[in-house]
């Protein structure tokens, strides 16, 4: 059977080069980078390699406002617990979108329990924040926003350079949640002005584990994990050497590849986006039209149940993911596609799929012939397809 | 590991009267949207023995399974034996369901009881 992992969003696959890379981290070069006899060099030498390899990436000007941490979920908890932390004497306020990851949105919920403020400002039907939107919920006590650069599940990128024009000129700190666009698509935190910004390798064939905060000099971050004196004194912990290098390596050759991939993955994405709803009557895009992920492709088919559509599809050697509540361990619709204003029964027919450089046009064929019928089936077994039968609204 | 069991991924996959019933002598709906599943079962009943169940499931592969296993497992039964079947009846036969599916998605005995209710109130209410 054919086999296609059309779920990069989750993970993207370890590619061989990063792999070497690591490899001699895990064997010859086991040093602790903090000691001072000569096993600690090579490792050493290699994290502060990585870092600048990572900075690069990024835009930063200066290698050391890189810190390594264990993934995206740790970088957004470290940005919104250590930045209210270090500015709560000015303020307790923090502005979120509606739709930031559970690792930002229940971070700063915690900060709610413990006496901040939080506001969560909206989006359109495509996913979008209005920077207006953002100066309306900006108030004198506000010491942070947290808003990402692009979603995960929908795609949509954000007008970031726009919302940080506006913290800027209002002496805010703005962390962005960029471990779905760093990349994947050109991010530049010169040319964006985000004060703060959080990654993850797994986002860009690095390995699962390891990522970074980036933030600006002159920013004020207290220490997330406290004990040694390792990233600055600001994240603990004898480092990950071998994902650290991993993730050095994947930005370096996400950087040199990053026109190469886009070009790659943004005709398949946009193969689906045309061929599924052509396909599959009432199946709608999620997410923005034309401002989304290069190789993102969401959509919500009416009237059944996301994790079936993904057990079949499954079934049929073909790996994507859902939004539905039926997936998610809370048995919750995904709140990103509900504040875009679809309603539950349709939020629970989400289906995402995130192309990578393994996938081809292929692929994306092997879907359009396999979803439909699968679709079929499983709206004869609902009795939502039933009753819009048979209410006439389906002129059928 | 699979998530479900070859029990669970069988009936999913080869789900047991699927579809409807014309002129049911009772019906029954549970869920809504919001938590994920619904359930509407169709019941024939016939010298107090359940003679044809149908149903039509909109929720995940274990609301579809489940709702296959329950209609398989009272087909020809009395009502009294029909309302024995509980959720936890249901799981066992399916080997087991995920922890997190057994409340949300377990819903095909009440679909079922309700049809039943369904059938019982037509009844006293001097229907056919």
């Amino acid at each position: 059977m054919r086999r296609v992992y059309l779920d990069n969003a989750s993970t993207t696959p370890l590619i061989s080069e990063v792999r070497n890379a690591m490899l001699p981290f895990l064997d010859e070069y086991y040093g602790n980078p903090s000691c001072i006899h000569e096993w600690g060099d090579k490792p050493r030498e290699a994290i502060e390699n990585a870092r600048a390899q990572v900075a690069h990436l990024i835009g930063a000007g200066d290698s050391e406002e890189v810190i390594f941490t264990s993934g995206g979920t740790e970088s957004n908890n470290f940005a919104i617990k250590s930045l209210a932390a270090a500015y709560q004497n000015k303020g307790k306020h923090i502005i979120l979108s509606a739709i930031e990851h559970f690792s930002v949105l229940h971070p700063a919920q915690t900060l709610e329990k413990m006496g901040f403020e939080l506001s969560l400002v909206p989006v359109d039907k495509y996913g979008q924040v209005d920077p207006d939107d953002v100066k309306k919920a900006v108030r004198k006590d506000t010491i942070l926003v947290s808003i990402m650069h692009a979603n995960g599940e929908v795609g949509t990128i954000q007008p970031i350079a726009e919302i940080a024009r506006l913290t800027r000129s209002n002496n805010i700190v703005f962390h962005t949640d960029a471990v779905a666009a760093v990349g994947n698509i050109p991010v530049n935190v010169r040319n964006l002005g985000v004060d703060c910004l959080s990654l993850s390798a797994n986002q860009f064939y690095g390995p699962k584990g390891v990522g970074a905060l980036w933030v600006r000099r002159g920013v004020r971050i207290i220490p997330y994990l406290e004990g040694g004196v390792q990233e600055g004194g600001r994240r603990a912990g004898t480092e990950n050497v071998p994902g650290i290098v991993g993730l050095g390596k994947a930005a370096e050759l996400a950087l040199v590849n990053m026109e190469e991939r886009i070009n790659h993955v943004k005709p398949l994405r946009d193969r689906l986006l045309q061929g599924l709803p052509e396909r599959i009557k009432y199946t709608r895009i999620t997410g923005h039209p034309v401002n989304r992920l290069p190789g993102h492709a969401s959509f919500c088919v009416e009237f059944i149940e996301g994790e079936s559509m993904l057990m079949m599809l499954n079934l049929n050697g073909i790996g994507v993911t859902s939004g539905s509540a039926c997936t998610s361990r809370a048995l919750k619709a995904s709140h990103v596609l509900l504040a875009m204003g679809l309603t539950h029964a349709v939020a629970q027919g989400s289906l995402l799929f995130s192309f990578g450089i393994q996938n081809t046009a292929e692929d994306v064929d092997y879907v359009l012939e396999t979803l439909p019928p699968i679709v079929d089936r499983l709206r004869l077994m609902s009795p939502l397809w039933d009753k819009f039968i048979k209410s006439g609204k389906g002129g059928e | 590991m699979p998530v479900y069991s070859e029990k669970v991924m069988d009936h999913f996959m080869h789900p047991r009267n699927v579809g409807e019933i014309e002129n049911p002598d009772g019906v029954g709906e549970v869920g809504n949207p919001v938590c994920g599943d619904m359930m509407t079962f169709y019941i024939k009943v016939k010298d107090n023995r359940l003679a044809d169940i149908k149903f039509k499931t909109f929720g995940c592969g274990a609301a579809i399974a489940v709702s296959s296993m329950v209609s398989e497992m009272a087909m020809g039964k009395t009502i009294e034996e029909a309302l024995k079947i509980t959720p936890q009846s249901v799981a066992d036969e399916l080997e087991g369901l995920p922890k997190q599916k057994f409340h949300c998605s377990n819903l095909g005995a009440q679909a079922l009881h309700k049809a039943i209710e369904d059938w019982r109130s037509k009844q006293q209410g001097g229907g056919k």
